[in-house]
């Protein structure tokens, strides 16, 4: 699989907040070789807690990303990037502020599901891809793929929102609320003034320990832990917890926390207009996929979205699928959602050339070329 | 025709269906007839269906399904979104089997609809010798677990077209893989009719 790892900068990026930032980063990766119709584009979106790496070794989506998986790469050219606000190469709170020399921490400004988007889409303009074959992502990848066919719908051709919604119930704000509040309760924490020094570990690994049990059911609870004691005082589910805790402490910025989850509960498709009006001028072709035992992102969210469009008469295909992990499933149910992707992006392939799928011509060499065109700074 | 679909059955449906058209499939099954209707007339095809195994199959050879009861699922469609709306062997299983055929025409232009024909003569003459519920090839069930809740003959289709006032544009009916010119309510096995009216 060809495999490019990369950070492009942008000079500046106007926020729905209404603050400019100059210059921002965009870390991102592909996998595969764009074809010469440059029309076998796929961008995947990743949730909360993900990054840029998305396929190959320790990818968070490896299992649905790769040579003859359900986004093929020896079929299709697949992109991910770092939203806006993380802490895994794109700008956000913990990127140095140009005019202070120090992070940005709490200055940072609030950044939203849509500006994620619209830095997306300069990141598609700048690999000179005018109209990707899909975009795809699972829950709030799936905000930010209902949010591109919204905003760019000459720009997609088709859209896989899956264990996702158009808007966070108050269950899900409340969660994540319970996060936000674990991290700033943490001391270590300081007004997000942390870094060089302590990072709130504490405050951070709990609001992950909370994540995890959102992800999980009560089936799957069971069956992986029941009752069985790690140690003769700790059960297993605790240690898991902990150590799932722990592990995140390693890899994502406190900050990053607060911000990323506050653009997702701030999100709300229908505030601007009514779904159905919303979608009224889509041609994007969608398949949304929901999982039976998804408690956090429940499949009502999903038929939500379908009905919406089904009343516009859109081509939208539905799954609820069959699944014990929770919310954890669009990670884990492989076996499932491979062939629903794999016969969808086909399906739309051959709409979009009215023919067979173009094979993948351009040589890796090419790629660079193209890609190393305009590229400021490569991160190490 | 779902469980009689050979090469046949889909010339019946491909004949009655114009290329390039709109078409809903209410109970898709798998998404055969939907495959084979973009494959030969380059329909924009769309189905419903509730199994979640048939969607599954159905999406993975690239029809767009979506997966829910059909007699909820007609509710959301906008008026005549459709050229034609099928359902195929389906129609004696739904609950409320009146409202089903008015929101067809209502979604779309034309319905096309088939039934396994209960005036057939093996299912009278089963009735008459049995005295118990007929069980033919047709209706190979036990009363206690048939899918069909609803009993039709093709007079009682012909009936309600009229009252409803419904156009009836073709009529086609099947006796295993013949078709059936004379006496269609003793003869048919199966009757596919393709109308259009309502409101």
């Amino acid at each position: 699989m060809i495999t490019e790892v990369a950070t492009t900068t942008f000079e500046k990026f106007d926020l729905d907040a209404g603050v400019t930032l100059s210059p921002v980063d965009v870390a991102y990766e592909t996998y595969g070789a764009l074809n010469a119709g440059r029309s076998n584009a796929i961008l995947i979106l990743h949730a909360f807690s993900g990054d840029a790496h998305a396929a190959g070794e320790g990818g968070w989506w490896s299992n649905m990303i790769g040579p003859g998986k359900g986004f093929d790469t020896d079929q299709y050219f697949v992109i991910c990037a770092n939203v806006l606000g993380g802490c895994r190469g794109t700008t956000g709170p913990s990127s140095i502020n140009p005019e202070t020399g120090a992070p940005w921490a709490m200055s940072f400004p609030a950044v939203s599901i849509g500006d994620m988007v619209r830095l997306q889409k300069m990141l598609i303009d700048h690999l000179g891809i005018s109209r990707l074959l899909a975009v795809a992502g699972g829950s709030m990848g799936g905000m930010q793929a209902l949010e591109w066919a919204v905003t760019y719908p000459d720009h997609v051709a088709a859209a896989l929102p899956i264990a996702t919604t158009a808007r966070h119930s108050a269950q899900q704000i409340a969660f994540n609320e319970v996060g936000r509040e674990a991290i700033m309760a943490d001391p270590d924490w300081n007004e997000g003034n942390y870094y060089g020094s302590k990072p709130p570990a504490r405050g951070l690994a709990v609001a992950r320990m909370v994540g995890h049990i959102t992800y999980m059911s009560d089936e799957s609870m069971r069956q992986k832990f029941g009752r069985r004691l790690r140690a003769p005082d700790q059960f297993e589910v605790e240690s898991y917890l902990h150590y799932r805790g722990n592990q995140f402490v390693d890899r994502f910025d406190a900050n990053s926390y607060l911000y990323i989850t506050r653009a997702m509960d701030s999100y709300d498709l229908t505030q601007r207009r009514s779904l159905t009006s919303l979608f009224e001028k889509i041609r994007t072709r969608f398949l949304v996929i929901s999982f039976t035992s998804d408690w956090l992102y429940p499949s009502y969210q999903s038929l939500e979205i379908v009905s919406a469009l089904r009343s516009r008469n859109c081509d939208v295909a539905y799954c609820n699928l069959t699944s014990q992990y929770g919310h954890d499933a669009f990670l884990v149910e492989v076996d499932e959602q491979a062939p629903l992707v794999r016969g969808f992006l086909a399906s739309t392939l051959r709409e979009i050339t009215k023919e067979a799928p173009v094979k993948a011509v351009e040589s890796s060499e090419k790629v660079k070329a193209w890609k190393a065109f305009d590229v400021s700074g490569r991160r190490a | 025709m779902r469980e009689v679909y050979g090469r046949r059955d889909y010339a019946i449906i491909g004949e009655l269906i114009e290329p390039g058209t709109r078409v809903l499939d209410l109970g898709c099954g798998q998404g055969e007839l939907l495959a084979w209707l973009k494959e030969n007339k380059n329909v924009d095809g769309r189905g419903v269906e509730l199994t979640s195994a048939s969607v599954q199959k159905a999406i993975a050879r690239g029809v767009s399904v979506y997966q829910g009861d059909l007699e909820s699922a007609l509710e959301d469609y906008p008026d005549k979104a459709f050229d034609y709306v099928i359902l195929s062997q389906t129609l004696q299983e739904t609950r409320d089997p009146l409202r089903v055929l008015r929101g067809m025409l209502r979604i779309g232009h034309r319905g096309i609809v088939a039934f396994p024909n209960f005036g057939h003569w093996r299912v009278r003459m089963a009735h008459l010798w049995t005295g118990r519920a007929p069980k033919t090839g047709l209706f190979p069930h036990d009363w206690y677990d048939s899918p069909n809740i609803h009993f039709l003959t093709v007079l009682d289709f012909e009936a309600l077209t009229q009252s409803e006032k419904w156009r009836v544009e073709r009529r086609i009916f099947l006796a295993g893989n013949r078709e059936v010119h004379v006496y269609p309510n003793l003869m048919a096995e199966v009757a596919v009719f393709l109308f259009s009216g309502g409101s």
